[in-house]
């Protein structure tokens, strides 16, 4: 059991949230190369080890975060807000 | 093995079971020989494969010793003559996902490339055990995929007439018919999900699959092939688009051609020759129950949720369902997803509230960008890729060593695996068989 601590929410469990995948993949402008698209779409690094990725707190208040996890110890080492247009955690608007 | 089967029948002493012949003579198995070591004490049994140390260099090295990586080297010496071949292993033979699936095997897929593929595995399962001189255990026991709606009804429908115009068998049964192979499903009207039928492909079944691993490298070794457990890979030497050599924990060796059947790992390989795949790790879990008297009598999926079911010969029931669904490399599966398992299971068949779970393993996967594996070239021209398995890695064992080895012996894929390409996603030609897109935790 994963147990992610949503800046919003505190800590919850895994069964909280909904997978996203890497996070370090960043779409390429609608004119890039072909190749850059396949690896954006298909290409993923699959590191074992540290691994940045979205997670969905879609079960709680819904907003998308990138977690760092190990993917062989599965230890969390950081959780925060996805988009930089959010709300603060505090509930002030940045 | 044998030994420990009759053993366990108290004809004989357990005691006896482990002294193996330091002969190495080759020996086959039969049923005389199996009565020949019951009357003699079981002190006859010699290695099932031998124990040596590396060369310097072999024509082809197969990274990865998993039932993938064994057939590949068996059928590369049986069927193209190249007998100077090295399996390295990182654990142990039977020790990766090969012992770690619910041993289904199926070949009941609608997309053409997978039909043809996995049909070709299946004829091969029917005459493995004879051809390896190993009991694989390959039970034809069937499979059942039930149906609880109309649109269910109908994409099955549309599923088991594709499987026929191939060639390969299909059932279509009626509530009656699914009575018949598993009367204890809940049939109640008031249940979420209904069972209305359910699509059968009746030469599908279970096989032992450690046996399977066992099978393959005693067979490879037989025809020259040299097996090396606990020697990971931990580097590939290059020399412009020739690999020259492989690094291991053994020592490097030297190599013409290196096949790649990792899955599970397969990112973690290439990434040593800076590519990256189509492919992400997950965990996928496996349970069994305490022994008990035989229920299941086929292989049954929940057409509800995600949960397949089957009975050992030891009389555990043998079942899975999703993967966890998160990057991982760790072999050990979550009590999320274990929770989530069981709810279907016991919704589908209530009686299973009733055991214990005796045991639960993870293995992990290759899941691939299309939910189809990967078998050819790379861009490397000595080296070849066979991975992205999914779920679907344990039931094409022979199929996939067998095109493997046709690509590695003729530097070009079979007609089987031509469609299996690297290339296909960024052409645009996945493969798709569930349609759900470049999710790989939705394969």
């Amino acid at each position: 059991m994963l147990r992610i601590d949503c800046p919003w929410c505190g800590v919850r469990n895994e069964d909280e949230f909904s997978y996203g995948g890497d996070a370090t993949v960043e779409r390429p402008a609608d004119h890039a190369s072909q190749d850059d698209w396949y690896h954006y779409v298909y290409t993923r690094q699959n590191p074992a080890g540290p691994h940045r990725e979205y997670w969905h707190h879609v079960n709680g208040c819904r907003a998308w975060l990138v977690v760092e996890r190990d993917t062989v110890t599965h230890e969390i080492f950081s959780t925060a807000p996805a988009s930089p247009n959010l709300p603060d955690p505090d509930g002030r608007a940045r | 093995m044998f030994a420990g089967s009759f053993a366990g029948n108290g004809w004989l002493s357990p005691v006896i079971l482990y002294v193996v012949s330091t002969n190495n003579k080759l020996m086959h198995y039969s049923g005389f020989s199996l009565l020949k070591q019951a009357l003699t004490g079981n002190r006859g049994w010699t290695r099932a494969w031998r124990n040596l140390e590396p060369r310097k260099r072999y024509d082809v090295v197969i990274i990865g010793g998993g039932g993938h990586g064994l057939a590949t080297a068996y059928y590369l010496a049986k069927l193209h003559g190249i007998t100077d071949v090295a399996v390295v292993e990182k654990g142990y033979i039977g020790g990766g996902n090969t012992g770690r699936n619910t041993t289904i095997v199926r070949s009941n897929y609608m997309l053409n490339p997978n039909a043809q593929f996995y049909e070709h595995s299946m004829k091969l399962w029917e005459g493995l055990s004879q051809d390896l001189n190993y009991n694989v255990m390959f039970s034809q026991r069937g499979v059942l995929n039930l149906i609880h709606n109309d649109a269910q009804r109908d994409a099955f429908a549309r599923r088991g007439n594709a499987l026929r115009l191939n060639g390969i068998d299909a059932v279509m049964h009626d509530l009656d018919g699914v009575r018949k192979l598993m009367p204890h499903l809940d049939f109640s009207k008031n249940t979420r999900f209904p069972v209305q039928g359910g699509l059968a492909q009746p030469r599908g079944g279970t096989a032992r699959h450690d046996a399977v691993a066992w099978g393959y490298a005693r067979a490879a070794d037989r025809l020259g092939v040299e097996i090396f457990q606990k020697c990971e890979v931990t580097g590939i030497k290059r020399k412009g688009d020739q690999v020259i050599s492989v690094e291991t924990t053994r020592g490097p060796i030297e190599a013409g051609q290196v096949g790649v059947a990792v899955a599970g790992n397969s990112s973690r390989l290439f990434d040593m020759v800076g590519m990256k795949l189509p492919i992400e790790s997950h965990v996928l879990q496996a349970f069994v129950t305490e022994g008990i008297k035989p229920l299941v009598n086929t292989v049954c999926t929940f057409g509800a949720g995600h949960f397949y079911i089957s009975q050992s010969d030891k009389g555990g029931l043998v079942f899975g369902g999703d993967i966890d669904g998160w990057n991982t490399y760790a072999q050990r599966g979550n009590l999320p997803t274990f929770n989530h398992v069981v709810a279907g299971g016991v919704t589908m068949m209530p009686c299973l509230a009733r055991l214990r779970v005796l045991r639960q393993w993870g293995g992990v996967m290759d899941m691939s960008m299309d939910g189809t594996p990967i078998i050819g070239k790379t861009p490397i021209d000595n080296l070849y890729l066979n991975g992205g398995w999914c779920y679907g890695g344990f039931k094409a064992t022979p199929a996939s060593g067998w095109v493997f080895a046709h690509t590695i012996a003729n530097d070009k894929p079979h007609a089987l695996n031509a469609e299996f390409t690297l290339e296909r996603f960024r052409e645009g030609n996945i493969i798709d068989e569930k349609g759900v897109g470049a999710s790989p935790k939705s394969h």
